[in-house]
């Protein structure tokens, strides 16, 4: 049996504590060990962001990093981004709204990016916007619908 | 034909799903006592394995399995993988084995499959395995592939052809022989790799008590998978059930059927537990079809007035070192031919061709982006000759509103005349350019060029061959609840298929979207299937589940004129109810409805009547339906750094009747952004000895937000005569003009420096290199 390490972290605020190889990423323990599938692999060399999770509420790649990083910290999931009582939340509903998905596999890191960029620029140009989400990649969309959404999120039309 | 749903920008019924994490992918799918693999894969381009020693990685905790193909039986060994299209063109049909016995012929080529407890120890113990190979001689280049003394990608092979092709119409002799103009161009097209953001994968499942096998497989088409795997195995169609769950992206090569496919089905039926493989990114790479070269030697013969004449050229194909598609990509390529454009002849022969590399089947368009940049960069080569406006030459050679239907002198695959149904393609092309703003745009060139910088435009058109046969079916069932449920067979990646099949249900049945559920790509959830590509779901299936419905509406009026006493025409459906015109009281839902027909125990279902509140159909699509699209493309171009800026894109399409506008907007936007990719930032790159050199993002680039520029989109309305919808496909449109566009463009900020640009993409270094060839021959200076 391989070498292990116990950690300890809060996932979408409900604690875990796990025993888990040295090795093991921290996007393949959300998904395989917490079964949190909703974090998606694109290609695990830290380029294409659909695994991007936030971590103190800084978005990050989780597979650049290894779950004992996560130890003692916070780490938020697509599956955390809505209400408890399962209302979407307001960036979600603009990509519901301005179809910001297709097959829906980069979304999960577009939803993470955007969540954690327009807490700390809520109101942003397109451009900001597209620099934003520059480090994820979307094979379907052509990333206008996204960038819709995520202006209509921000507030910035109806502002303007 | 808009009406309360159908043709509306509803919210997608997919969304809440994966925008909450609950999607559920192959990746996504964990069975008890599942076992991982991983698979030890060839690093040679052509070699012979003449063995491998497996015993370090059989030593290493959780690991299993190491089996090569010999392990599953002797009969594999003389079983290749089918030619899933065959053509009988194809006079060497190599396929690949589900794990390569003894030759290897391309980087990547899965020799043995290793299952363990998890993919992190299956890889490990991949690195563990030592292989004994013994190099041969290797060839990537598909037209050094043709010279006489080139390595064979095949050990002992004639020669590196696959097939050849001809299409022709017309005289194309005497329209060479008398045209005022013969003008000639050569060009190399290169399209890259597929890069779903899903990689591909394999979940497969034996139950021996039942002797079911179930594959959950990131698949465009569960049925063929189904029907190969089975006839690989032997085993009865009905003994094997394929899911595709959520596939994230396709564009094409995830319709391929692939060694994994049947090895790990194979390596789960003999160890008797659940086996998942999921390629990595890396893999993907090496192993998921992609399309590299095609090379283009082209003459246009031309009237004065740019009006084209003849057209006749030859086409090599890099078809990779296994046709699983057979001459497919050829074929494509010579059949959207003369593309939009009324041409009296033409004479085209293509020529596929075996390298050491990867196989190619088509990725997004397929031929058709190849077919449309070589015929948009003739019509650019005859108006700059002639020195005609570029539009003004296309509009002269556009088939005319009044042509419609259109024989283009080809033939279809049953030697028919084709036909294109309905279009304007002046009409689009027309709105591009005034989306575009084309006609000022000599203004705009010329204000930056005083400031020093180097704008162009350019100009593309295309037409797309949608919705072809044979089928998809529907079947659209009322349940005793009055919920609507549509099964059918086709597949979806991404393109919303659930949402406009409910859209065409609610439609028809006159319910509320939210009570209309669609399940599909399941082979034990509806009978057949075909598979999701060339743009073809919306039409076939769309059409199926329309007719289905209509079924099912006549029955439930039937039944309620019957049960109400009153005449059928005078019924109508309201929220899932049915009651005479004007009369709401008096009134039967669908579920009462259903429930009759449903019926219990003991209780006949009504007189003159069949069970069930249920239809199924499949709408015959005999021909394709034609789509037309036109695209406006201004660019920026830094002759500094030979960086390429797309500054505005302006787009006009016609997929005939929209059943969603907003989805496809999203289908064009993200086509164009595909050949946004193709035309400036992919390159798949083997070097001389087939080593594939950019196997990772860094080395091969996909276009990001801040690349792509807002585009602008205008939709016309030509309703298809060929569907009771009017409807066309709209998947691939955007992409085939694309690359044609954007070269145009480029080419045209350059004028001024007298620069050719005939291939693509086109990246900084290249675009570089080709201005300070064009600067040195003219000796200017910029």
């Amino acid at each position: 049996m391989a070498e292990t390490r116990k950690i300890s972290l809060t996932v979408n605020g409900t604690r875990y504590e796990r025993e888990v190889e040295p090795r093991m990423l921290l996007a393949d323990f959300l998904r395989h060990q917490l079964g949190l599938t909703g974090t998606h692999l694109g290609c695990e060399h830290g380029v294409c962001g659909a695994c991007t999770v936030q971590l103190d509420g800084v978005s990050v790649r989780s597979c650049l990093m290894l779950a004992v990083q996560a130890n003692g910290r916070a780490v938020r999931t697509v599956e955390g981004l809505q209400a408890p009582d399962g209302t979407l939340s307001p960036l979600q509903a603009a990509f519901l709204a301005h179809h910001g998905l297709q097959c829906g596999f980069c979304t999960p890191g577009m939803l993470m990016t955007l969540d954690a960029y327009l807490k700390e620029n809520p109101h942003p140009t397109e451009a900001q916007l597209r620099e934003a989400i520059s480090g994820n990649i979307c094979r379907c969309t052509g990333y206008q619908q996204i960038v819709d959404a995520a202006l209509d999120a921000a507030g910035a039309r109806s502002g303007s | 034909m808009a009406g309360r749903v159908f043709g509306m920008d509803v919210k997608r019924i997919e969304d809440p799903r994966l925008l909450t994490g609950r999607g559920r992918y192959v990746d996504d799918i964990h069975l008890p006592g599942m076992v991982e693999a991983a698979f030890l894969r060839s690093s040679h381009a052509h070699a012979l394995v003449k063995g491998i020693d497996a015993r370090r990685a059989l030593e290493l905790p959780g690991v299993h399995a190491v089996w090569r193909l010999g392990d599953f039986g002797a009969e594999y060994l003389k079983k290749p993988l089918a030619v899933t299209i065959p053509h009988p063109a194809v006079k060497q049909p190599f396929t690949q084995f589900p794990l390569a016995p003894d030759e290897v012929c391309f980087v990547g080529e899965p020799i043995a499959i290793v299952l363990a407890d998890s993919r992190y120890i299956a890889e490990d113990a991949v690195g563990l395995i030592e292989v004994d190979y013994e190099p041969l001689p290797a060839i990537a280049d598909c037209l050094k592939a043709l010279e006489a003394d080139a390595p064979r990608a095949h050990k002992g092979a004639p020669d590196n052809v696959v097939g050849r092709l001809r299409v022709n119409f017309g005289d194309v002799e005497k329209a060479f022989a008398t045209a005022p103009h013969v003008f000639k161009e050569t060009n190399r097209q290169h399209r890259g790799g597929p890069h779903s953001m899903e990689t591909r994968g394999v979940l497969a499942s034996h139950d021996a008590a039942a002797d079911l096998l179930t594959v959950w497989s990131s698949t465009q088409s569960p049925y063929n998978a189904r029907r190969f795997l089975a006839a690989h195995l032997g085993r009865d169609e009905h003994s094997v059930r394929v899911i595709a769950p959520d596939v994230g992206g396709g564009f094409g090569p995830k319709a391929a059927y692939y060694a994994e496919d049947v090895a790990v089905p194979l390596a789960a039926m003999k160890l008797g537990r659940p086996v998942k493989w999921i390629e990595d990114r890396r893999e993907h790479f090496l192993t998921a079809n992609q399309q590299r070269d095609s090379i283009w030697r082209m003459e246009v013969a031309a009237d004065a007035r740019g009006k084209v004449l003849g057209v006749r050229g030859h086409v090599v194909v890099d078809n990779g070192a296994y046709v699983p598609y057979g001459i497919l990509l050829a074929m494509s390529s010579l059949n959207p031919l003369p593309g939009p454009y009324a041409l009296p002849a033409l004479d085209v022969t293509a020529e596929a061709v075996f390298t050491n590399a990867v196989a190619t089947s088509p990725v997004r368009g397929a031929g058709r982006p190849n077919a449309a940049y070589t015929l948009e960069r003739l019509m650019d080569l005859v108006a700059r000759e002639l020195k005609l406006d570029r539009a003004e030459v296309r509009r002269r050679n556009l088939v005319q509103r009044d042509q419609f239907p259109y024989a283009t002198g080809m033939k279809a695959r049953d030697g028919s005349p084709l036909s294109y149904d309905s279009g304007d393609y002046v009409a689009v092309l027309d709105k591009a350019l005034a989306l575009g703003d084309y006609a000022s745009f000599p203004a705009r060139q010329a204000e930056a060029r005083r400031a020093g910088r180097w704008l162009g435009i350019g100009v593309a058109s295309c037409n797309e061959d949608t919705g072809m046969g044979p089928y998809e079916g529907a079947t659209v069932r009322v349940t005793r609840e009055g919920k609507v449920v549509v099964q059918t067979g086709a597949a979806a990646q991404g393109q919303g298929l659930h949402t406009i099949l409910a859209q065409v249900a609610a439609e028809a049945l006159g319910v509320e979207l939210a009570n209309v559920t669609v399940s599909s790509a399941d082979t034990a959830n509806f009978p057949l299937g075909v598979a999701t590509v060339g743009s073809r779901v919306a039409v076939t299936a769309s059409a199926s589940t329309h007719l289905a419905a209509m079924e099912v509406r006549a029955k439930a009026l039937k039944l309620a004129a019957a049960t109400l006493e009153v005449a059928e025409q005078d019924l109508v459906i309201e929220n899932g109810i049915v009651h005479p015109v004007g009369v709401p009281d008096m009134k039967l839902s669908l579920a009462e409805l259903a429930a009759k027909l449903i019926s219990v125990l003991a209780v006949p279902v009504p007189r003159g009547f069949t069970p069930g509140l249920e239809a199924t159909a499949y709408y015959d699509a005999v021909r394709p339906t034609y789509a037309a699209g036109s695209q406006v493309v201004e660019v920026e171009v830094d002759i500094e750094t030979g960086g390429v800026k797309l500054l505005r894109y302006s787009v006009a399409h016609d997929c005939g009747v929209v059943i969603n506008p907003g989805l496809v907007d999203g289908q064009v936007i993200g086509g164009i952004v595909h050949g946004i990719g193709n035309a400036l930032f992919e390159r798949m790159i083997y070097d001389e000895g087939g080593q594939p050199l950019t196997t990772n993002y860094g080395e091969y680039l996909l276009p990001t937000a801040t690349e792509v520029p807002r585009i602008a989109l205008a939709h016309l309305e030509t309703p298809s005569p060929l569907n009771p919808l009017g409807v066309k496909g709209a998947g691939e449109g955007g992409t085939i003009p694309a690359a044609a566009g954007i070269v145009s463009a480029i080419e045209n900020a350059l004028e001024p420096l007298g620069l050719r640009l005939t291939d693509h993409p086109i990246g900084p270094q290249s675009l570089l290199e080709a201005i300070d060839a064009a600067q040195s021959k003219s000796g200017a200076t910029a």
